[in-house]
């Protein structure tokens, strides 16, 4: 448990949005999809999953259909809208340019300034 | 069940756009259901698979929760989450939930009382159709609304602005439809009061102008509905029966509708009958007497005629009366007014109380929002972390003050229909009730819609009210602060607010007690004081020997052989009679000159005094004390010298003098002079607020009355004696309608505007006070919970009790000194409009200051007793080792 990071905030929504750009996805489903990409290394309580899908929904990033999953139930799939993969891009870009941001300044050394 | 299920897709599409509830559940249901099945595959059983799913999942509820408001939901479905969140947070304090509820449905319930008597008496016109202009004639410059007959008739003829004019007044009768006659009230009426009033019959015809023909030529009886359905057990086939009415055949013609119940508000007549038949109902004619004051008139006015129009109009009547009959109607002037409440005699009184009544309530409905307000801050400081870690956790200030107004409206909703279900179970019984024992008084003040939407409404509004006062202290909270040190700091300046709210309160609750002190004192005090007879131990009998078809000269020796009859009733002590008795209903007076006066024309009289007519004995029988001269005796008839007693302010206003009136002469209408034999002391005679009237005794035979109260004065037990009586005097005549019953009851009538004042003002005085005690309790209580620990230090380095409690309660006690000391003040402006109805309220009294003050110390004392205990008892140890 203790290798598991929590999420920073704002982050668990550009998970989901990776989760779902791979294909349309239940809800448990886009948590084991982020389980698997990211080697475990997440800790996501289940339940805060839902109200971040509900917001993305609302804002038009995601659409909801209802469908039977592999395990033979009715679950609701997501996917991404137009918008959706617009945005996703967007962040991903913003993100990769504030991690590696980041990364660098937290790699400074004493002898570099 | 499909009539459920389309119901609830109703709903659904009503209350939400997205996802509706029950998909939301589905969705996370299905989300546990893929999980466990993923556990049952790696080797658990399916029970032990879900319940491990569940608990992984999370706070199911908490996410629910935030779905819907990720979802951004309606209006409907937050509010509708806010009322069950509201629902559950009011649950989890039944305490607080069960003390706001109770103080808003007193002030909610109060209201609604006291806005149905409003509606009933003042709001809601008469039950007759067009009743916005339906308007009542007054004489000007007099407290009655009676004219007489011929004034009628002119006025009836000569208006222009009326549609039509109608004349009535009420008259007690005794009926006998076979069997036993008994006494009934009813409305004597002119022919055209069915039509000018507009009214239909529920069964049969009513009597018109035409059935007009000439005294005594219209034996016609319209029953009301109400006296049709308990003496006639709703028989249809009453119409066109004969029955004895002061044993006169009269035909019944037909039924009034139910919701007719006469002309004035609170006396609703057994039957109605042509006012042509006054003779065999009064047993005199006053129909061509133009001087004989005693009918009550009202109309329409016709479309577009507005009431200034109309009173011009009334005046060149007027002038025309002067000019014509310049001995009764010199001065004469007419006014408008309301009709419904015997024009401006009770409508103005009535008026001004109900509204100032009014007004207490509203102030109460005040005082307990003000006391909610403060509950609902000091709830809101603390529950201050619970609602900086929902703002720091990202929750609007929006949404936190929607939930916060949600719960307020939620329990001013609870309070007002608790509040409205009490009131209406006062109401029916209010309706019910006959204040005045063998008379048709009642309060017809059921409630109706516009109570209910009052109620609502002042519901809906004491919610937002207080509701609204912690919204400041939410909106300024910086959560950083209150996660940091625990709660909100600068305790000293946030109660600022609170306090002027208390202090407000408590003055309405001073204002409330002084007045109802100022009440109950001045009712006491007319119980007390001098009516000019002594009612203690006096047996009545009510008849009038008209009912019983005695008339002219069978009247007076049937007199003599009552008081003959009773008189021998072991344990009487004195016997007497009179016509009418001073405070009860009605009166009689007429116009006296003094004897040097030659012009008798009613302007130049010199007192208009209350005449009685009496028996020898009736001073004795009534306690009143002669203070000169002779009583009379039955020498005093008609063919000896005209002689009167008179009382003090009589021989004043007329003779001059009070000590030397004995001997001296005085003049009536019809010039006859009158000696003046017997001074007897200063009574009340109309009401227990009046000045001193004037009021003249005449001996019974020398003017002669069918109307009869025996005064019978006995220690023997009233029962008893009432049985001897009736025994007595059913020997004599058993056709004869009696009623016998005590005076004092007979003088509750009489106190009845007093007594009515007293208990509203009472009740209202409680109510302020409970809700007094409950506001100084919350601010007291709260005060010290917060300086619990400042107090225990205090206590552990050595404070004195006397300390602590300054400490703890000494701002809640200065509060209630500068509540109470408003309160008083304004209490004491209020009082002066008392004094119209309580006899002799008047707030300058020590008694009542002081019983002010030692009420509100009381007051005190009660609401911090608890805290103050709690305070004295603060353990330093204990508390230390908590924080």
């Amino acid at each position: 448990m203790s290798s598991q990071a929590q999420l920073l905030p704002g982050t668990l929504d550009l998970l989901i949005l990776k989760a779902v750009s791979l294909g349309p996805l239940h809800g448990y489903g886009i948590l084991l999809r982020i389980g698997q990409i990211s080697n475990q290394a997440l800790l996501i309580e289940q339940g805060a999953l839902y109200p971040a899908l509900f917001r993305l929904v609302r804002q038009g990033l995601l659409t909801a259909s209802w469908g039977t999953s592999e395990n033979n139930r009715r679950a609701k799939f997501y996917e991404l809208t137009i918008t959706g993969r617009k945005r996703f891009r967007e962040e991903t870009q913003d993100w990769n340019r504030l991690a590696s941001a980041i990364a660098v300044a937290l790699a400074a050394q004493p002898e570099e300034l | 069940m499909s009539l459920f299920i389309s119901l609830r897709s109703l709903v659904s599409t009503l209350l939400h756009h997205s996802p509706p509830d029950g998909e939301m559940e589905e969705e996370l249901r299905s989300h546990i259901q893929h999980r466990a099945d993923d556990l049952e595959r790696s080797g658990l059983g399916r029970a032990e698979a879900e319940h491990r799913a569940r608990v992984e999942f999370g706070g199911y509820e908490r996410y629910r929760q935030e779905s819907h408001e990720a979802l951004g939901g309606q209006f409907f479905q937050t509010l509708w989450q806010d009322i069950c969140f509201g629902l559950r947070v009011l649950c989890k304090n039944p305490g607080f939930t069960a003390v706001a509820v109770l103080t808003l449905a007193f002030g909610i319930g109060a209201n609604a009382v006291v806005f149905s008597v409003l509606n009933a008496l003042i709001l809601r016109p008469l039950n007759v159709p067009q009743s916005q202009s339906l308007f009542m004639i007054e004489p000007g410059g007099e407290s009655t609304p009676t004219q007489s007959y011929p004034d009628y008739v002119d006025l009836r003829d000569r208006n222009r602005s009326f549609e039509g004019l109608a004349a009535y007044d009420m008259a007690p009768a005794g009926l006998n439809a076979g069997g036993k006659a008994s006494p009934v009230w009813l409305y004597e009426t002119s022919g055209n009061y069915f039509d000018v009033l507009n009214i239909r019959p529920y069964l049969g015809r009513f009597f018109h102008r035409s059935d007009e023909h000439g005294p005594n030529g219209s034996p016609y009886i319209v029953l009301s509905y109400g006296y049709w359905q308990s003496h006639f057990q709703g028989d249809p086939g009453v119409v066109g029966r004969t029955v004895q009415l002061n044993q006169h055949p009269f035909t019944i013609l037909g039924v009034a509708p139910p919701e007719f119940r006469g002309s004035e508000l609170l006396f609703a007549p057994d039957f109605w009958v042509p006012i042509m038949n006054t003779e065999q109902v009064l047993g005199a004619n006053r129909l061509n007497d133009r001087a004989s004051e005693g009918i009550w008139l009202v109309g329409h006015l016709k479309p577009g005629v507005t009431p200034a129009q109309a009173t011009d109009d009334l005046a060149s009547v007027a002038a025309y009366l002067g000019k014509n009959y310049p001995k009764e109607d010199g001065k004469i002037s007419f006014s408008l007014s309301r009709p419904g409440l015997v024009g401006n005699m009770l409508g103005r009184p009535v008026r001004a109380f109900v509204s100032g009544l009014m007004l207490l309530a509203g102030l109460i409905l005040l005082a307990a929002c003000a006391n909610l307000g403060s509950l609902f801050a000091a709830r809101a400081a603390d529950r201050a972390r619970e609602i900086a870690l929902r703002l720091a956790l990202g929750s609007s200030r929006k949404r936190i003050l929607r939930q916060l107004l949600t719960e307020a409206v939620l329990v001013s909703l609870i309070g007002g229909v608790a509040g409205l279900l009490g009131g209406i179970v006062l109401l029916h019984w209010l309706s019910a009730w006959q204040p005045v024992p063998n008379m048709p008084v009642n309060l017809p003040v059921n409630p109706d819609a516009s109570v209910y939407g009052v109620a609502l409404l002042l519901a809906l509004a004491s919610g937002l009210l207080f509701g609204m006062v912690p919204v400041r202290q939410v909106l300024r909270s910086d959560p950083w602060q209150v996660v940091k040190s625990g709660s909100l700091s600068s305790v000293g300046r946030r109660f600022a607010a609170r306090d002027l709210l208390l202090v407000l309160q408590i003055a309405i609750c001073a204002v409330l007690v002084t007045s109802s002190l100022v009440a109950v004192r001045g009712l006491v005090r007319s119980l007390h004081s001098n009516f000019g007879f002594r009612p203690q131990g006096v047996m009545l009998v009510d008849t009038d020997l008209d009912m019983g078809g005695y008339s002219g000269d069978r009247v007076a020796p049937m007199q003599r052989r009552m008081l003959d009859a009773v008189e021998t009733i072991p344990g009487a002590t004195a016997v007497g009679l009179s016509d009418r008795l001073p405070l009860s209903l009605g009166w009689n007076s007429s116009s006296v000159f003094s004897d040097n006066t030659a012009d008798l024309s009613l302007s130049k009289a010199a007192a208009e005094a209350l005449t009685y007519n009496i028996s020898p004995g009736y001073f004795t029988a009534a306690g009143t004390a002669m203070l000169a001269g002779r009583i009379f005796t039955w020498h005093d008839d008609a063919h000896a010298p005209r002689v009167a007693v008179v009382n003090q302010e009589f021989a004043r206003r007329v003779l001059g003098s009070a000590t030397d009136a004995v001997g001296r002469y005085f003049k009536r209408e019809d010039g006859t002079r009158i000696e003046v034999v017997g001074l007897v002391e200063d009574g009340k005679y109309k009401t227990l607020t009046e000045d001193p009237q004037p009021a003249m005794f005449l001996p019974i035979l020398q003017s002669p009355s069918s109307a009869t109260f025996l005064l019978i004065r006995s220690d023997r037990d009233p029962r008893q004696l009432a049985e001897a009586i009736d025994g007595k005097l059913r020997a004599l005549d058993p056709g004869l309608p009696l009623k016998i019953k005590t005076w004092n009851t007979e003088l509750n009538s009489a106190l009845f505007a007093s007594r009515v004042a007293t208990i509203a003002l009472g009740v209202l005085g409680a109510l302020g006070a409970m809700l007094a005690i409950t506001g100084i309790f919350g601010m007291a209580a709260y005060s010290v919970s917060k300086r619990l620990r400042e107090l225990g230090i205090r206590i552990a380095l050595g404070a004195q009790r006397r300390e602590v409690l300054r400490a703890a309660l000494g701002r809640a006690w200065r509060l209630l000194a500068i509540g109470s000391v408003v309160g008083l003040l304004l209490g004491i402006a209020a009082s002066r409009m008392l004094s119209a109805i309580v006899y002799q309220a008047t707030p300058r009294d020590p008694l009542v200051l002081g019983g002010v003050v030692l009420a509100m110390l009381l007051l005190g004392l009660l609401a911090t007793w608890i805290p103050a205990q709690r305070a004295l008892a603060a353990d330093p140890l204990a508390l230390l080792r908590e924080q």
